[in-house]
């Protein structure tokens, strides 16, 4: 199990466990973690499951291809650590992984 | 949710007049289908028989229909290969409208769509929604006391657009007294000529002008004033879009009318009209009024304010094994791919307490998913919110008969629903 901890925009800390290969997306939806919605599914094509990822984590990700970029440029609020939950997929390497989410998305 | 999710499974004897013509004549672009609501089998037959399906006679020239779930989601994800540009084609069928020709963000692609979109999403952010919803609910409380109570009248008229009217005239700070101006607008984009509002294109070109000069004079006190919180000034103090040229102006401006006015109208009254026809979901909703949450979703989706978007191919590709030329026109009927039994359980349906109610495709997907979407849910929250703190009892909102729906194969809505409510 992958271990992955939320932080809500108001300061709120959520720790979940997760089974490798999971999202981060379907890691926050499966646990009702507030503030990521996932309306696609994980297709990356509604940008509803933008999140901020802690600094010290962020290089262990692959980089984000070009549809997730496009699609972050939808996002409300972006800036350093956004990503899009759907596209980070969870293995052993990031066990442990910390991001912070919004106030909701849209 | 069980009772009836295996009937789908079953294959139903084909029947009824959608399998009684040849393939090949299908064409679900027919307006007559909609003022009806038959599109549906149309749409079932081609799901089965032929999901990627040419139609090459129609009212408004030959196009592709994309009906399945799973192929709208790779046209929609695909915005290289599937355009949006006005130039092109634009987002609906209705080539021979000139008003929905015209630039707007929705009909352009990367990477000038960004940069319009980037200018005008901040109001809808989750804070200035917050700031919103107090003033919603105030109006939206104020609409629904105001209504009789034991005698009929038209719902679309007193609530749908009364209430999407205030809110448009709050986004743009509208003058207040001339608000239904925006309503008139917003018709007059889209309905085809001889309905009764626009007589003919150069009659459409008319009133699209008389709109064009109101929000210039608009765009010009706030240019120079300072930034306010209103889409007006949003674009007129950003550098991405203050340089515009006056028919960007208009259309984005038309756009912001359209996107949020027609389509928030339609699923105020379809939900409403759902609830009716099914009493066992009005009943569990009064019994725990904490569905609304998933409730306001499942209304957009079994609604499908818009019942299609449209794109064109910039070169020759495949989809669904067809092959599809460049500049051909493709369709993706968004009201079938909501019905697909593949991608949804029991589809035609409405349930309030669907397990993943949000994914559905009345907003889109891809860079050009409705910017509104979450201020449109928010408005409908509130609807039902403040409905059943006022008439808490099943059934105690009644539609009478037949709503009339419009005549388009592009907005689905209703002209009117006669609605009454008991004591």
């Amino acid at each position: 199990m992958i271990k992955v901890t939320f932080i809500e925009y108001n300061g709120t800390v959520r720790e979940v466990e997760v089974a490798e290969g999971t999202s981060m997306m379907e890691a926050a939806v499966g646990n009702l973690v507030p503030g990521i919605d996932g309306d696609c599914g994980g297709a990356c094509a509604c940008a509803t499951c933008h999140l901020f990822v802690e600094p010290e984590w962020l290089d262990r990700l692959a980089p984000a291809e070009d549809m997730e970029r496009s699609m972050l440029e939808l996002a409300e609020g972006g800036g350093p650590g956004s990503r899009l939950g759907c596209q980070i997929k969870l293995s052993a390497a990031l066990d442990g992984i910390v991001a912070r989410t919004p106030l909701g998305q849209h | 949710m069980s009772a009836t999710s295996t009937a789908s499974a079953v294959p139903r004897a084909p029947q009824g007049a959608a399998y009684a013509i040849p393939l090949e004549d299908i064409d679900v672009s027919n307006p007559e289908l909609y003022r009806n609501n038959t599109m549906g089998a149309y749409f079932e037959r081609l799901r089965r028989e032929d999901p990627v399906h040419y139609c090459a006679k129609s009212l408004f020239g030959p196009y592709w229909s994309v009906t399945k779930y799973k192929d709208i989601m790779q046209v929609e994800t695909l915005p290289e290969i599937y355009s949006s540009d006005s130039r092109r084609g634009g987002v609906t069928i209705l080539d021979t409208n000139s008003a929905v020709q015209l630039p707007m963000f929705i009909q352009m692609d990367p990477p000038q769509h960004d940069e319009h979109r980037k200018a005008v999403s901040p109001i809808v952010a989750p804070e200035n929604l917050l700031r919103l919803e107090s003033i919603i609910r105030r109006r939206t409380g104020e609409a629904l006391d105001s209504l009789p109570v034991s005698e009929e009248f038209n719902w679309v008229e007193k609530v749908s657009i009364n209430l999407t009217t205030q809110m448009l005239a709050t986004l743009f700070d509208f003058p207040w007294e001339d608000r239904s101006k925006l309503t008139f607008w917003s018709d007059a984009t889209l309905e085809l000529p001889g309905e009764g509002l626009v007589d003919s294109e150069e009659h459409r070109m008319q009133i699209m002008g008389e709109c064009a000069a109101y929000m210039t004079r608009l765009w010009n006190e706030r240019v120079n004033a300072k930034p306010g919180a209103d889409l007006i000034s949003m674009m007129a103090h950003d550098d991405r879009t203050r340089n515009m040229s006056p028919e960007e102006y208009l259309g984005n401006v038309l756009l912001l009318i359209v996107g949020g006015n027609d389509t928030t109208r339609s699923s105020m009254t379809g939900g409403l009209l759902a609830l009716h026809g099914n009493p066992g979901q009005y009943e569990k909703l009064c019994a725990n009024p904490t569905l609304i949450a998933s409730m306001i979703p499942e209304i957009v989706r079994w609604q499908t304010p818009l019942s299609h978007m449209r794109r064109t191919a910039t070169q020759d590709t495949v989809l669904g094994g067809k092959n599809i030329r460049k500049g051909d026109k493709v369709v993706m009927w968004y009201v079938s791919g909501n019905r697909d039994e593949e991608a949804i359980e029991n589809p035609n349906a409405f349930i309030i307490d669907r397990a993943r109610p949000r994914q559905h495709l009345s907003f889109g997907f891809g860079i050009h998913r409705c910017v509104g979407n979450r201020l449109a849910e928010m408005q409908l929250r509130v609807l039902w919110e403040e409905v059943l703190q006022r008439w808490p009892k099943p059934g105690q909102l009644k539609v009478i008969g037949e709503p009339v729906r419009v005549l388009s194969p592009f907005i689905k809505g209703y002209e009117s629903m006669r609605v009454r409510i008991d004591a």
